[in-house]
């Protein structure tokens, strides 16, 4: 197929692991076997991802799950009604802290092996020490306000008795910035997207404590955004950009092609960062500290339809802690538009999947501190947490 | 009247910083407050209280700030991005220009649009320039450049080619920096200024 029949589209993304369907269909072929000219743009900030698709610059961006979600409620600036068209992968976040942090949380009795609970009580209890101390609060970074980031850090903090607004300080950093951070003492600790954690770990920089899949089990984080209008004018060219990243994804799930993949994703144009700092999440070895342990868990998962399925559920879930944490006021017409947000028939129909292959519910939400998230009750749900804004 | 506005520009690109205060003052905006250094910022910010925030988009601070002005204990008053639905052409240029701006609740629109249109224009020229040059960046064109910053120094400073080409060479020593780096800032900021 000559270039002059492909369709172009342009899609924004961050550097970070998950980008990694988007990199590879673009340069691996992927793209092009479905006639489409995929072309891939870096960017700086989230604020430049919502900013340029709001305008039509990209047709389609690699987008924190709750975004597209923020923009269709119209809580964000520039919102437009946007789609999570697909899922880029699950899990794939950290929590690392500052070697200074972690030889006290050891002090305290936090577990060696990135188990969210003791690790959270043993940080509940310095955070109380500190405070008695009258020390300055502890500070994380997280990588925008809607992201699942900021409700994975928070949640855990909260399910351990820490208050995230109260009891220590949250700011926002650009992934790639946060180990420097963390070496400058700027914030204690953070929680972003691989590799940025296992840079710090293998510089001997910080220390992973948990990690998302600990807290919370396969769960969505990236996802293809698109706005609604984009989505409905160019229905064909989506499906066949979506076959191009399910058939990108398929090679990444590879085991054998692993260190390929790394070192793709390292090169200058787009992670820029060392290619052994890709492999822990690919390989599903996780090494929490320089000198060890490591963990073996599915800690990211980007193939098969159980990690690419949009489901509303999910987004509901995202919804009851934007409204948890005063990003939003709740409301029953706002639950329908999360869902729609999050409807599984734009990849389904490029999939040809039977409409209603929902069946992802049935993987059940299972968050580290036994809590039951009913999507049939989203406001009895929110109404139960004793912390919250 | 209503009291001046105060202006603050986030740019860690010094030249294109400064085209943009000078535009400003031009335009009768004398609070006008330069920020290049991240460090700090959100201290900054608290302290200066702006009116206006103008932002590049190559900034990886935008989701911080973003972040500082939800939280409103961090700033005296809530900021929000400058957004006006009735004129989504505007909001495109700026992101077409790569500029970003952020108003505090309650000014009219008719104060800050005017600032916005000249942060979009002032950008526009300024890559406009910084594409011409990058494409003519070879050895000839250094001397070019050279060339035609001698030629503006001797016709706005009236003075020969010898003491146009020690003036540079002079500046260029006392900031450490290359003639041609100095020829450059000097041929970009007239070309601007001549808009």
């Amino acid at each position: 197929m000559s270039a002059g029949t492909l369709d172009s589209v342009v899609a924004g993304y961050i550097p970070l692991l998950d980008s990694a369907l988007l990199v590879i269909a673009s340069t691996y072929g992927f793209a092009e076997e479905q006639g489409i000219d995929l072309k891939l743009i870096r960017e700086t900030s989230w604020a430049n991802i919502r900013d340029r698709i709001a305008v039509g610059h990209f047709d389609v961006a690699h987008m924190l799950g709750p975004m597209p979600i923020a923009a269709s409620l119209k809580i964000t600036t520039l919102a437009v009604p946007m789609r999570a068209a697909m899922f880029l992968g699950l899990g794939g976040n950290a929590i690392t802290v500052s070697n200074a942090l972690w030889a006290d949380l050891q002090g305290e009795g936090a577990a060696e092996d990135g188990e969210p609970r003791a690790t959270g009580e043993a940080l509940a209890s310095l955070v109380r020490k500190r405070a008695d101390a009258g020390r300055h609060p502890l500070r994380f970074g997280v990588v925008h306000p809607f992201s699942g980031h900021a409700y994975e850090l928070r949640y855990w903090l909260a399910g351990v008795g820490i208050h995230p607004d109260r009891d220590v300080e949250i700011s926002v950093l650009p992934p790639p910035l946060m180990p420097d951070a963390l070496t400058m003492h700027q914030i204690d600790g953070y929680c972003v997207g691989e590799p940025w954690n296992t840079v710090s770990v293998l510089s001997g920089r910080g220390r992973i404590v948990t990690f998302k899949e600990a807290i919370w089990p396969s769960s969505p984080e990236k996802v293809l955004g698109v706005t609604e209008s984009w989505a409905a004018r160019n229905p064909d060219v989506l499906h066949r950009l979506i076959q191009a990243l399910k058939n990108a994804s398929d090679w990444c799930a590879l085991k054998e092609n692993a260190t390929e993949l790394a070192q793709v994703l390292a090169r200058q144009e787009f992670l820029d960062c060392p290619a052994e700092a890709c492999l822990p999440a690919l390989t599903g070895r996780l090494q929490l500290g320089k000198t060890g342990p490591e963990v073996e868990a599915e800690i990211f998962k980007v193939s098969g339809y159980g990690a690419q399925l949009p489901n509303p559920h999910h987004g509901l879930w995202f919804y009851s802690q934007m409204v948890r944490w005063g990003q939003a006021i709740y409301s029953d017409e706002d639950l329908k538009v999360v869902q729609h947000t999050f409807a599984p028939d734009i990849y389904s129909s490029a999939m040809g999947l039977a409409p209603l292959t929902a069946g992802r519910a049935d993987l059940g939400f299972h968050f580290f501190d036994g809590l039951e998230f009913n999507p049939e009750n989203v406001k009895g749900y929110i109404d139960g947490f004793k912390i919250r804004s | 009247m209503s009291p001046a506005l105060s202006i603050l520009v986030i740019d860690d690109n010094h030249i294109r910083a400064s085209i943009i205060e000078q535009g400003l003052h031009d335009a009768g905006h004398f609070r006008v407050i330069l920020v290049h250094e991240m460090d700090g910022l959100v201290r900054r910010i608290a302290e200066i209280d702006p009116d206006v925030i103008v932002i590049d988009l190559e900034n990886p601070n935008r989701d911080k700030l973003e972040h500082m002005f939800q939280v409103t204990r961090a700033v005296q008053r809530p900021i929000a991005m400058f957004v006006d639905q009735s004129d989504a052409g505007s909001i495109e240029a700026a992101v077409e220009a790569g500029v970003s701006a952020y108003v505090v609740d309650g000014l009219k629109k008719e104060r800050v649009k005017p600032i916005l249109d000249m942060a979009i224009s002032r950008f526009r020229a300024f890559s406009r320039l910084t594409n011409e040059l990058a494409e003519a960046r070879s050895e000839l064109a250094e001397r070019k450049t050279v060339e035609r910053a001698k030629g503006i120094l001797m016709k706005t400073r009236g003075i020969s080619e010898d003491e146009a080409y020690r003036l540079l060479r002079k500046t260029a020593m006392n900031q450490s920096r290359k003639i041609i780096e100095v020829a450059q800032s000097l041929v970009i900021a007239s070309g601007l200024l001549e808009e």
